[in-house]
């Protein structure tokens, strides 16, 4: 994993239209790789848009994306949805697994396109359930799980494919403290794993946990100052 | 207890109707051959009684020998009468009856 | 990492999701299943009859000539058969005897036919099965006749034709010519029509030209009209019926593409993950590609095997009210098994490949969703 890098990105949405709104501006920012960096905030404050770019799933308006040494801001949509499935796992905030489908088979999900062998897949897949330990309701239907099994599970299918970084968009917003520092304990896992983690949160929780290496505050769209850690 | 894969399944099912479908087609090929005397009969009928028609539809004299109808029977009872057998909506009039 | 693998895999996936909701798929089958069937039940049965008739009638008369009278068929001088014996070409000239008669007890319509070479004696019919099934209650085997002449003829029921022949046979009543002219009051000298034999099969539209040319108010009907008849009456290509059921299928296949492009919120929704996910837009569109192939194709293969069956083993009893009309006497079908890989190829073309497209083209806006709307959901 590259690090990434940002040169004054603007995101308009609805430009022209009597609703345009400005949700980025001006925001120049570093990913290191191998740590976790926070985009601490509150709610408007862009972090979802900014994560979103971040994870190539949209397109700035203006400014320059740098993976490493290469341009990505305006490569095309097939090359950029290979670089998202390869470098990228995403924690959504309401985790959206597939209702109706087993805790297994969620965390199957990503991988199908890529036409591995369902048997490989699976014994993977169940390593996985098993290294956040939530083996044991690797069958059941995701309906059935709790706040903290769940979130188990999201995490296990972020990284089927095994990506680079994982991108978690406020991750305990549904959970307790117990269960959001326990959230934190995996993240710390696996950045001393070497993953990169890009979480956006305004849960003290999480920025102001020791496992975070940087924290990039932000409000109405721009970047305050850089935090160091 | 481990159930097959989804697409296994289906693959199976697929199988299996494809196996009905063949078997189809071996039906009809046995009785065509079974039903090889009961042809010459019919055939032989035919030819003695000279019949012109398959006994179908006894409903009035068209639908019974539609090749040999005459052009108005339809409408022998007025000329623009219609159409009141049910089995005469399903049957096209013959085309040497149409043709100039 | 294979593009085989990757089929299989997605195929997985839409097998599991059409199973969440089992019973509107099930539904969803079924009623397509019944579509399928009505319409290849009648593709079986048109084309069956169209080769029985095409394997039976190829004995049917060489030329039959008939005599009209303003327009309507009149009884045929036999003095005809003198002016036709003329014509080079022609190799034999009989007259027939022929016509219906109704059954006021039973309601039905009975071909009576004067064989010149009937095998027993007067006062005898030899009847078809179909005529014997609908025969009113009788003491002993007499049929009563009402002759034209307003007597009765009680004719003796001498044979019965086999069942195997009812197809041809089913509604015949066989009897003597002397019978025959005494029940319709048939004058000699005359009869219904004159059938011919040509000595070579290529003269025959010739000889048919030269009949009309010497007898203007004659009407000849070759073999092959005959049996062009039953081609093009039955030809399911061109039917009524058919008309009828394409209109239901094509309302089916309207009906998924109105299913495919109101997708619920729900069904956005999870096509939205798959593609924050990291499912492309071309896996979303591959996904609904075999939805629609599942369902169909599924249909497809009920639909026809249960046709087949329908009428080949139940005599298409479905149709059977259809196709009786108001006729009483319905002859029992015993049809030849027909099943070809034109018919089937046709089938599925007109099944498998418009629902497919019905379930993949409107998906197409739901498929190209951009991901990051999930991330704002």
């Amino acid at each position: 994993m590259a690090r990434i890098e940002l040169k004054d990105i603007r995101k308009v949405f609805n430009a022209g239209k009597p609703n345009e709104f400005c949700a980025l501006e001006g925001i120049t920012a570093t990913i290191e790789p191998g740590r976790t960096t926070v985009l601490k905030g509150p709610s408007g404050s862009g972090k979802t848009t900014l994560l979103s770019i971040l994870g190539c799933m949209a397109r700035p308006t203006s400014g320059r994306i740098f993976l490493g040494e290469r341009e990505i801001t305006s490569l095309p949509e097939r090359f950029l949805t290979e670089i998202r499935r390869k470098a990228f796992g995403f924690i959504f905030q309401q985790f959206h697994l597939v209702k109706g489908l087993s805790a297994l088979e969620n965390v199957m999900i990503p991988a199908y396109p890529l036409g591995e062998g369902r048997e490989a897949l699976k014994t993977r897949a169940m390593g996985l359930l098993g290294r956040f330990e939530v083996d044991r309701k690797a069958s059941s239907n995701v309906e059935w799980l709790s706040g903290g099994e769940a979130q188990r599970v999201a995490i296990a299918r972020a990284l089927i494919n095994d990506p680079a970084a994982l991108i978690a968009d406020e991750p305990t917003a549904h959970l307790d403290s117990r269960l959001s520092r326990e959230f934190m304990e995996i993240v710390k896992r696996l950045g001393s794993n070497g993953t990169t983690v890009i979480i956006a949160s305004h849960d003290p929780l999480v920025y102001e946990s020791d496992s975070v290496a940087e924290v990039i505050p932000m409000r109405d769209g721009k970047v305050l100052r850089e935090e160091a850690r | 207890m481990r159930l097959p894969r989804e697409s296994t399944a289906f693959f199976l099912f697929v199988a299996l109707c494809l196996g009905a479908l063949l078997l189809l087609f071996a039906h009809a090929s046995w009785r065509e051959r079974g039903d090889r005397n009961s042809y010459a009969e019919k055939r032989e009928i035919v030819k003695v009684l000279g019949l012109a028609d398959l006994c179908l539809f006894t409903e009035a004299r068209y639908t019974r020998h539609p090749a040999v109808a005459d052009r108005f029977t339809p409408f022998q009872d007025h000329p623009l009468s219609l159409e009141h057998f049910p089995s005469a909506s399903i049957l096209l009039p013959p085309p040497h009856l149409s043709a100039p | 990492m294979s593009w085989t693998g990757k089929q299989r895999n997605i195929l997985d996936y839409t097998l599991s999701s059409l199973m969440r909701r089992k019973g509107r798929n099930a539904a969803l089958v079924i009623a397509y299943t019944f579509v399928v069937f009505l319409l290849a039940s009648v593709v079986f049965l048109a084309q069956s009859i169209k080769e029985e008739a095409k394997e039976v009638l190829r004995e049917a008369p060489e030329i039959v000539v008939q005599r009209l009278m303003a327009g309507r068929h009149d009884m045929i001088p036999e003095t005809y058969i003198g002016k036709i014996r003329g014509i080079p070409g022609v190799q034999s000239v009989k007259a027939r005897l022929w016509g219906y008669y109704y059954e006021p007890l039973n309601g039905a319509n009975y071909t009576v036919i004067a064989d010149e070479n009937y095998p027993y004696e007067k006062g005898t019919v030899v009847i078809g099965n179909g005529v014997a099934r609908h025969m009113p209650p009788l003491v002993g085997k007499t049929m009563p006749m009402r002759t034209y002449g307003g007597t009765y003829l009680f004719m003796r029921i001498q044979e019965t034709l086999s069942s195997e022949s009812e197809l041809v046979s089913s509604d015949l009543i066989l009897m003597s010519v002397d019978d025959f002219r005494q029940l319709f009051r048939v004058p000699e000298g005359v009869g219904t029509d004159l059938v011919l034999s040509v000595r070579n099969p290529r003269e025959v539209a010739t000889v048919a030209g030269k009949i009309v040319e010497i007898l203007p108010d004659t009407r000849p009907i070759t073999r092959s009209e005959v049996l062009r008849t039953y081609d093009a009456v039955f030809d399911w290509r061109g039917g009524l019926i058919i008309a009828n059921l394409i209109g239901a299928l094509l309302a089916f296949v309207l009906f998924a593409w109105d299913k495919a492009t109101g997708l619920s919120a729900e069904e956005r929704r999870e096509i939205g993950v798959l593609k924050g996910l990291g499912w492309e837009t071309s896996d979303v569109i591959l996904m609904k590609f075999w939805e629609g192939v599942v369902v169909s194709l599924s249909s497809f293969f009920l639909g026809v095997i249960l046709a087949y069956g329908h009428v080949f083993f139940a005599s298409a009893t479905l149709f059977e009210s259809a196709l009786k009309g108001w006729s009483v006497l319905y002859p029992a079908f015993r049809l030849k098994p027909v099943i070809t890989p034109y018919l089937v190829s046709v089938l599925f073309f007109l099944t498998v490949v418009p629902y497919t497209f019905a379930t993949i083209v409107p998906s197409w806006r739901a498929a190209t969703t951009d991901p990051d709307a999930v991330m704002r959901a």
